[in-house]
């Protein structure tokens, strides 16, 4: 009896196995070709990939995939779903990290649409790497603003103040955007810093702050303006001298090239710089 | 699969249950370890194909990389030394005591091995950190953990005490508590049976354990980007300088990275046995 249901059983069971091992050499292959990309990074890259399958398998709705920096996630969230709201059918799928990270995601292959830099330089390489359909649009622009937990324990009022040995400081290294806008502060000021840590993120600077590690950081204004009261921050005017442009452009590779740039269009246009401004970024 | 290869070899060295175990392993099975090996070794593979050989020697030792491998190797050797010193008294507890919550004990020892590195960032930062449960008291002291050294170190011990604290538990359940009955029979204190008859037996997974927890405090990068930060010399290991590197200069992560593995592979390879896993 047991040897009659045997191979009835086993057949499923192979064809299983075979479907594992094909997600399995599937996967193996992706990972391999992801390369450097950050775990996480890839992880929402894949899933931003899914979304755009899904879209793209029926064609009147439309998945339009953007990557964006890290630092727009609370303004571009907001427009994609106004964007959804204002394009019937259309859904914006949303993929937010470092500018870096998604400079190489993209160049590696990911299917993005859309890409918003929090940088120039970030777009430049985009853009020389022959992937940008048109000329890259500044939309906003951010600056420096010191961020002093609550109660601001060291005392800090001015860029000056940081160079106190005493003062625990947290600066972005100089390899991302945040820290590129630091180091040119330093050289018009004159002003060297002597910083405890130098983190990847700008996020990772305001954490230091807000869990009181650290006695001041250098972020954004819209990093401040976003932390709400965990941080405190305190403008100061030699921050001019270091203005963040933030770029958007199409991908040159994108099969949604024309919904592309209806989406650029609207983060540069009434309601985008509505929604970045009250954020505090600034206007190009 | 290697001892399946080399049949003569096994043939003269293992036992006869142990070739027949060999041999009976279904094919089917070894194609799908196949494809677990092909599963590892092939992202290894990819990345070594993106290695920028000619700048390789540049990009690997230039000064702030150097600063980040010697940083790397002397916080996992700390690192380790604590978890062996923490980690084999806890071992020793674990399998040879009974005590009411023990299976809760357990799994709260190797919860660093399931938890987000980063959520070991925070839950280190919340007690050691300036503001942290044991932060005031350290403050007082005049010790100051925060984006030091030493916090390098914990948060590597943290994520790398239940591999040794397995390992050695492993050993020591496997050798049975036989020959300390005998030793305590014979008359030798608690303390002479832990240092001639315990310790001896459990060396293998001592061994491993230790290569396994320098290991992975080798490769540790969220808790300590979370609770120690990143500056070079002091807090920016390995993984934190690859991390780094990848915004800017893709070809010196990959040479970094290639560095690791290696350094890695030579350390597992070199002392690592699986018998003393049990």
């Amino acid at each position: 009896m047991s040897t009659r249901r045997h191979p009835a059983r086993r057949h499923p069971a192979r064809r299983y196995v075979l479907a594992s091992l094909a997600v399995l050499a599937v996967a193996a292959l992706t990972t391999a070709c992801a390369g450097p990309a950050g775990a996480g990074a890839s992880a929402s890259a894949s899933a931003a990939a899914s979304a755009a399958s899904t879209g793209a398998a029926s064609r009147a709705p439309e998945t339009l995939t953007v990557f964006a920096a890290a630092s727009l996630k609370k303004t571009f969230t907001e427009l994609a779903t106004e964007f959804e709201a204002a394009n019937p059918g259309v859904t914006v799928a949303l993929n937010f990290a470092g500018s870096a990270d998604l400079v190489t995601q993209i160049t590696e292959g990911a299917p993005a649409d859309v890409f918003a830099s929090a940088d120039t330089k970030n777009m430049a390489k985009l853009t020389d790497a022959g992937l940008v359909a048109d000329a890259p649009t500044v939309f906003a622009t951010n600056t420096l603003e010191i961020a002093v937990p609550p109660g601001n324990p060291a005392g800090v009022t001015s860029f000056a103040d940081l160079a106190n040995p005493a003062t625990k400081v947290v600066i972005c290294a100089a390899q991302v955007p945040c820290g590129t806008a630091t180091t040119t502060i330093e050289k018009a000021t004159g002003v060297t810093l002597t910083p405890v840590s130098e983190e990847n993120a700008v996020t990772d600077v305001l954490g230091k702050v807000s869990s009181g590690e650290a006695d001041a950081g250098l972020v954004y204004v819209t990093d401040i303006a976003g932390a709400g009261t965990s941080v405190l921050g305190i403008p100061f005017p030699e921050s001019g001298s270091a203005v963040n442009s933030y770029p958007i452009g199409v991908v040159a590779t994108s099969p949604h090239r024309d919904l592309g740039t209806l989406f650029a269009d609207f983060v540069t246009g009434p309601t985008g710089q509505k929604v970045l401004a009250a954020t505090g970024f600034g206007t190009p | 699969m290697t001892r399946a290869s080399g049949g003569a070899a096994v043939f003269l060295r293992g036992t006869a249950r142990e070739n027949a175990e060999v041999l009976g392993v279904p094919r089917w099975i070894v194609a799908v370890a196949a494809v677990g090996a092909l599963f590892i070794v092939l992202p290894i593979v990819g990345m070594t194909a993106r290695v920028d050989w000619a700048n390789f020697g540049a990009l690997v030792t230039s000064p702030s990389a150097i600063a980040a491998l010697l940083l790397s190797l002397r916080t996992a050797t700390a690192s380790t030394a604590l978890c062996l010193l923490l980690g084999v008294p806890m071992a020793v507890v674990l399998a040879r005591s009974r005590f009411r919550g023990q299976r809760f004990v357990r799994a709260f020892v190797l919860l660093p091995l399931v938890l987000p590195p980063v959520v070991g960032g925070i839950a280190l930062l919340s007690t050691f950190g300036r503001r942290g449960l044991l932060g005031q008291t350290f403050e007082v002291l005049g010790i100051q953990i925060a984006f030091s050294t030493t916090a390098v170190a914990l948060a590597q011990a943290f994520v790398a005490l239940p591999f040794l604290v397995l390992s050695v538990e492993a050993t020591l359940r496997a050798s049975g508590a036989r020959y300390e009955a005998v030793a305590a029979t014979l008359g030798a204190a608690p303390n002479t049976v832990f240092w001639r008859v315990t310790l001896p037996l459990v060396v293998p997974g001592l061994v491993s354990g230790a290569v396994l927890a320098f290991a992975r405090a080798l490769g540790e990068f969220g808790a300590t980007l979370t609770f120690a930060g990143s500056l070079e010399g002091v807090t920016r290991t390995l993984p934190l300088e690859i991390y780094l590197q990848r915004e800017t200069d893709p070809d010196a992560a990959v040479a970094l990275a290639l560095v690791l593995v290696v350094v890695a592979v030579v350390v597992m390879v070199a002392t690592h046995r699986p018998r003393g896993l049990s």
